[in-house]
């Protein structure tokens, strides 16, 4: 089994909780039968196609939404009576929605003066606020004064002024340019760390819940379909749709024709025998499908001499250079395409292994997982 | 920074940049140096029933002469004589009042308009066009049928056992306030709803999550971002109103003139023109400082902004 890094160190301390929440629009179901425990001072990412729920689970939280069955609680107590104005909980909306007519301190103010602060206080929370997120100097300005990046800021700012027990985040960085979205990953962590409190983010983009939840849940169609660390769900997904939407796989289906404690044999037909090894529950028998990230491949012109690996032959049908990376897509003899990367380590302008070369890929039994539906 | 120069631009958008320019030279600028020159002349027994009237073949000596004829008593009659200030007066209260009506049955009208799903949106925009597609006159002589001692507004009273005795409606300003509201409403949704419609819902989710029950988040977010639509309604009912002279004629009583019925009856009943033209041109005074103070301040907001 892959080693896998220690679980990041938060209190242990269950905060929100959901329970078994369904949550129809119409007659279909947005959220369904979805339970699931978000930790105090955890970094908490929900992750899923556009349409998947994520967002109304968040929206569930925050009290925008209304369940139609099952349960949401915070610190233990049910949010049902609880109007959404009193819940200890801000989010920061994908559009920002910063109000137009206001500015950004008074933006910023605005959730201070509904709790009916002090003027000095309110003063002195915006001013620390504002210093956080860089925008001294701003407060005067309008929204639409300000640059897409500067506006974000300013919607995290008043979102977090009112220190709220968790900060929501729907799809933050979305509008944001590639560049300054990778930036703004990382402040939002650091953020996060320093404040020491419960951020849950909705994202469409795998890279930026990697980047910086604790842990992730993976949605589709409404379901919550895998919970776990970026690596445990990367390394050891539970579907071949969680393989499939988290990074790149190739996949081979096979039988299962000896269980022996953790290593498996599979008789696959196009790459034949293939040795895993994998903590899954399965029979021999059993149809199962091997997962094989492209990065854990090894590609080489060469026929290997170790029979202990598993391996297969093919031609080199497409090489796309990615400066970091090459990708080769190599054709197997039955027709099956196998995906592997290569990283370039050295400058040459040529690569060593072109499109129509025959190669061999290896890999080991560690590196294939083994997945059953 | 620097700006470049604009590229010439073609004859055709010049010339479609003229269409309302001409249109405004034409249809209001000369229509009313007209009334303003009539304004200054004195009322006599002819046709046109003015003197002076302006010779262009008696040269410069008639154009001396018939400078020196006009005069500004005619302002003086209207602004000293109570029967005109008292009528301004009534307008401008009745348009005022009529104003705060439309606007408190009109804002709730489309804010509901812009809230109902979008499928429904066109039907609703469409009856509250409808009313147009019917004559205005007509739809106010249809109110003297309605509010009359016998009208359908008694006889349903009756019927409900509201009140014992059928209350006469008619030539009162109670009159007036129905036929201004139900005639202006629409003046007003339109620019609220298409205010309200563009406006982004999530504003006042916003404002709820950061600790704002519903209804104050309309008071600081949803009525604050439709002011503009407010004004422009609230100036498309109010002005006129003002000179508003089918529904007070027709529906109100005769014991004081709203300044559209003493207009009119200078202009027909005592064929006095200039007295009347005084009027109209004290009336668009009247009306057009409101609208530019308020374009001021506009000006200054977004300048400050």
């Amino acid at each position: 089994m892959p080693t896998l890094p220690a679980k990041p160190d938060i209190s242990g301390r269950v905060l929100v909780q959901f329970e078994d929440v369904l949550k129809r629009f119409g007659d279909s179901a947005a959220v369904e039968g979805v339970s699931l425990s978000i930790q105090d001072g955890e970094f908490f990412a929900l992750l899923g196609p556009s349409g998947c729920g994520k967002t109304t689970l968040l929206r569930l939280l925050a009290g925008l939404e209304t369940a139609h069955g099952g349960r949401v609680l915070l610190d233990g107590q049910d949010l049902a009576p609880i109007p959404p104005y009193r819940r200890p909980v801000n989010m920061m909306f994908q559009s920002y929605a910063l109000f137009p007519h206001l500015s950004v301190y008074n933006n910023v103010a605005f959730g201070l003066r509904q709790d009916g602060l002090r003027r000095a206080e309110i003063e002195q929370r915006v001013v620390e606020m504002l210093k956080l997120v860089r925008l001294e100097g701003f407060e005067r300005r309008k929204p639409d004064q300000l640059s897409g990046g500067e506006r974000q800021r300013v919607a995290l700012a008043r979102s977090l002024v009112k220190r709220p027990r968790v900060l929501l985040l729907d799809e933050p960085l979305a509008a944001l340019d590639r560049k300054l979205r990778g930036e703004t990953q990382f402040e939002l962590k650091k953020l996060q760390q320093r404040l020491g409190l419960t951020f849950i983010i909705v994202t469409h983009d795998q890279e930026e819940a990697m980047t910086v939840a604790d842990r992730m849940g993976v949605m589709n169609r409404g379901r919550l379909i895998q919970v776990g660390t970026p690596a445990e769900i990367y390394e050891q997904p539970n579907s071949r749709w969680v393989a499939g939407f988290i990074g790149d796989v190739n996949l081979i289906e096979g039988r299962v024709i000896v269980l022996e404690r953790q290593n498996i044999l599979i008789e696959s037909g196009i790459c034949g025998r293939l040795h895993a090894n994998s903590s899954v529950e399965c029979n021999p028998g059993d149809t199962v499908w091997g997962a094989l990230r492209p990065e854990k491949v090894r590609i080489s012109s060469e026929k290997p001499g170790s029979a202990q690996e598993n391996c297969a032959t093919g031609q080199v049908i497409e090489v796309g250079y990615l400066g970091g990376v090459s990708i080769y897509k190599v054709r197997l003899a039955e027709g099956l395409v196998m995906k592997t990367s290569l990283t370039n380590v050295a400058r040459t302008l040529e690569r060593a292994i072109g499109r129509g070369d025959r190669v061999w890929l290896t890999w080991s039994p560690e590196a294939l997982g083994v997945l059953t539906r | 920074m620097k700006r470049r120069p604009l590229p010439p631009r073609p004859l055709i958008v010049r010339l479609v940049v003229i269409v309302p320019y001409v249109w405004f030279v034409f249809f209001f600028l000369v229509p009313f140096l007209i009334v303003l020159k009539i304004s200054l002349a004195h009322t006599a027994i002819a046709q046109p029933p003015y003197v002076p009237v302006l010779d262009p073949s008696s040269g410069w000596s008639g154009l001396r002469a018939y400078l020196a004829a006009l005069s500004l008593e005619n302002y003086a009659l209207v602004v000293s004589d109570p029967i005109y200030l008292a009528s301004y007066l009534k307008s401008l209260v009745v348009a005022g009042i009529s104003t705060v009506l439309v606007l408190l049955i009109g804002y709730p009208l489309a804010y509901g308009m812009a809230r109902t799903p979008r499928a429904w949106q066109p039907i609703l925009f469409t009856l509250v066009l409808l009313p147009f597609w019917t004559s205005f006159l007509i739809r106010i002589y249809a109110w003297v049928n309605i509010l009359q001692r016998d009208g359908l507004l008694n006889q349903v009273l009756l019927a409900l056992h509201i009140v014992d005795e059928p209350p006469g409606w008619l030539a009162s300003d109670t009159a007036i306030f129905i036929g201004m509201v139900y005639s202006y409403l629409p003046f007003m949704v339109l620019p609220i709803y298409a205010n309200l419609e563009k406006m982004d819902v999530t504003l006042v989710e916003a404002a709820v999550d950061l600790g704002c029950p519903w209804w104050k988040a309309f008071w600081l977010v949803t009525f604050p971002l439709s002011f503009p639509g407010v004004v422009a309604g609230a100036l498309l009912c109010f002005i006129p109103m003002v000179g508003e002279f089918v529904v007070p004629d027709l529906l109100g009583g005769s014991e004081s003139l709203m300044i559209g019925q003493t207009l009119w009856t200078e202009f027909f009943l005592n064929k006095d023109w200039p007295v009347a033209s005084a009027i109209a041109f004290l009336l668009l005074v009247l009306l057009l400082t409101p609208i530019l103070v308020y374009q001021r301040l506009q000006m200054r907001a977004a300048a400050s902004a």
